[in-house]
């Protein structure tokens, strides 16, 4: 495919709780942030706007329309919103600037999870027949997942506390992270069960937040003048609700998605992975057949702080931000939606 | 047996919130608490909204000058209701307006009263009728509704248009 470029990102802080701010509030600093690195002065400085959120998570129909309150859409623009995490708003705007209907579009996510009661919000997402009216919430189900794992040998408890061990390390560089610091292995293993298997620090926190991004034509990014990233691949797979017709142990949606991207071609420096349980980053790294020295979340990952419907762009925003550093040449970003790692989308990122 | 068929299932939903309104909604609603209308203005078009939301809609900037208002306002448009609506303790029929207070530039909808239905017009001008001070709590129902006053009425180009004095260009 044509690559899109990426020129700018901003993720808020991951809080417990935002407190009394609303949703345009946690939006608009965002919004300014990628504003600023690209230096124009609003929305209708791109062609195509698109916004990732959930209503459940708000508990008002229609919220989402709300959040239009932050770009300034007078004159009116181009815009669209998919009840999703960002990360597929960026797919449909990297699909939007590939049709050749717009140059440049914002992406933006957010999620104020903390009014509600997140996992039993979550619960509500399952089939509507036989797994909502159960009210089995997220953590429940990703508990049966690592028991799964645990008992066919899969991985280790020690393998999970390695996973919390290393996030909590690399968060202590990303001043975003809810949750950093230096737990050995050892420590996490000492830590009670919280739902066995599941130690707390296995499971992401509830944190409140948002994250922007702009992206344009090559042509466009050198125009603006800005450094950028280039997206030379994205898919996303998705696989049955039916929990039990899954291997809940592999995810052959992400490693499709992976192939389709062009993941495979060429070596991955860096892997931002959405895994919301520590076991579920070890079930998408050996489904990814990420390299040994391939450096996984190097922000600390959902662990640190999980934006619903904003974290998934966020992992294609700090795959972005290294490449752009000097980093990484080549990075894996991957999203996540759904219970037990259901539906997956993959980019791949590129040095310029 | 058909009787055995399950053709439907109840699976209520029932999720508890804790709802907040916003920093911007909040500090207008400790106002209206006070029984003070306070507005926010825009630093780029300087339009002024009541009630706040915290951002200008049009510029997409956060509005943080707060401008205390008066409680007149003008009818923007109106609509008068004929049907009940379930727990709802006004009895029809009974008005719905949109009203722009003086001062700001965005209508909020609010109740007409002691009115005649068959005269009210866009454009009339109307003023609160506040609950008792005890009574007051952080919502725009502090206000029971609006009542006509004996002022002129306001040019339809000049809804929107009129300073906090309930001024507008041309009046005499």
């Amino acid at each position: 495919m044509n690559p899109v470029a990426v020129v700018a990102y901003s993720q808020s802080e991951c809080r417990a709780d935002a407190g009394a701010m609303n949703e345009v509030e946690m939006i608009m600093p965002q919004l300014q942030a990628v504003y600023e690195q690209v230096g124009i002065d609003n929305a209708q400085d791109v062609d195509f706007v698109c916004s990732g959120s959930c209503d459940y998570l708000q508990g008002a129909a229609f919220a989402f329309v709300a959040g239009v309150d932050a770009l300034g859409a007078v004159p009116p623009i181009c815009e669209s919103h998919v009840e999703m995490d960002a990360a597929w708003a960026l797919y449909e705007a990297i699909l939007k600037i590939r049709a050749g209907h717009a140059q440049s579009a914002l992406i933006y996510g957010f999620g104020k999870s903390s009014p509600g009661e997140l996992p039993t919000v979550l619960s509500q997402q399952l089939d509507p027949y036989y797994l909502a009216p159960l009210w089995v919430d997220s953590i429940a189900l990703a508990a049966l997942q690592a028991r799964l794992m645990l008992d066919s040998g899969a991985i280790s408890e020690r393998d999970m506390a390695a996973v919390v061990s290393r996030a909590r390390r690399s968060a202590r560089n990303n001043p975003a992270a809810q949750f950093a610091g230096d737990a050995t292995i050892e420590e996490v293993l000492s830590e009670p069960y919280y739902l066995s298997p599941l130690r707390r620090s296995d499971c992401c926190p509830v944190s409140d937040g948002a994250s922007a991004m702009i992206i344009c034509t090559v042509d466009q990014a050198r125009a603006w003048g800005c450094p950028y990233a280039l997206i030379t691949g994205i898919d996303h797979r998705i696989e049955t609700h039916h929990l039990t017709l899954r291997d809940l142990c592999d995810s052959s949606s992400t490693r499709q998605a992976a192939q389709t991207a062009g993941a495979g071609e060429g070596h991955i420096d860096t892997a931002e992975l959405y895994a919301p349980f520590s076991h579920q980053e070890i079930i998408l790294r050996r489904s990814l057949s990420l390299p040994s020295d391939c450096i996984v979340n190097p922000s600390g990952g959902v662990l640190a702080g999980n934006l619903m419907m904003a974290s998934g762009l966020s992992r294609v925003g700090e795959v972005f931000r290294r490449i752009v550093a000097g980093d990484s040449t080549r990075g894996l970003a991957h999203a996540t939606s759904g219970p037990c790692l259901q539906h997956n989308l993959v980019a791949v990122l590129e040095a310029a | 047996m058909a009787d055995d068929i399950i053709s439907e299932m109840a699976a209520p939903i029932y999720l508890p919130y804790r709802f907040t309104a916003g920093r911007a909604p909040a500090r207008f609603l400790a106002q209206v608490r006070r029984g003070v209308l306070t507005g926010q203005r825009c630093p780029r078009c300087e339009k002024v909204y009541v009630p706040p939301r915290g951002s200008c809609a049009a510029c997409g900037v956060a509005t943080e000058e707060e401008v205390v208002l008066p409680d007149k306002a003008t009818v923007e448009s109106f609509t008068i209701v004929y049907l009940p609506i379930p727990n709802n303790p006004i009895e029809p029929p009974y008005i719905v307006a949109n009203l722009v207070l003086d001062g700001a530039h965005i209508s909020f909808i609010h109740l007409l009263s002691e009115c005649d239905n068959q005269t009210v017009r866009i454009g009339q001008r109307v003023q609160a009728v506040w609950k008792d001070p005890e009574d007051w709590d952080y919502a725009l129902d502090n206000i029971r509704y609006f009542r006509p006053i004996d002022e002129g009425d306001v040019p339809v180009a000049h809804i929107g248009h009129l300073d906090v004095d309930g001024n507008w260009e041309g009046d005499t």
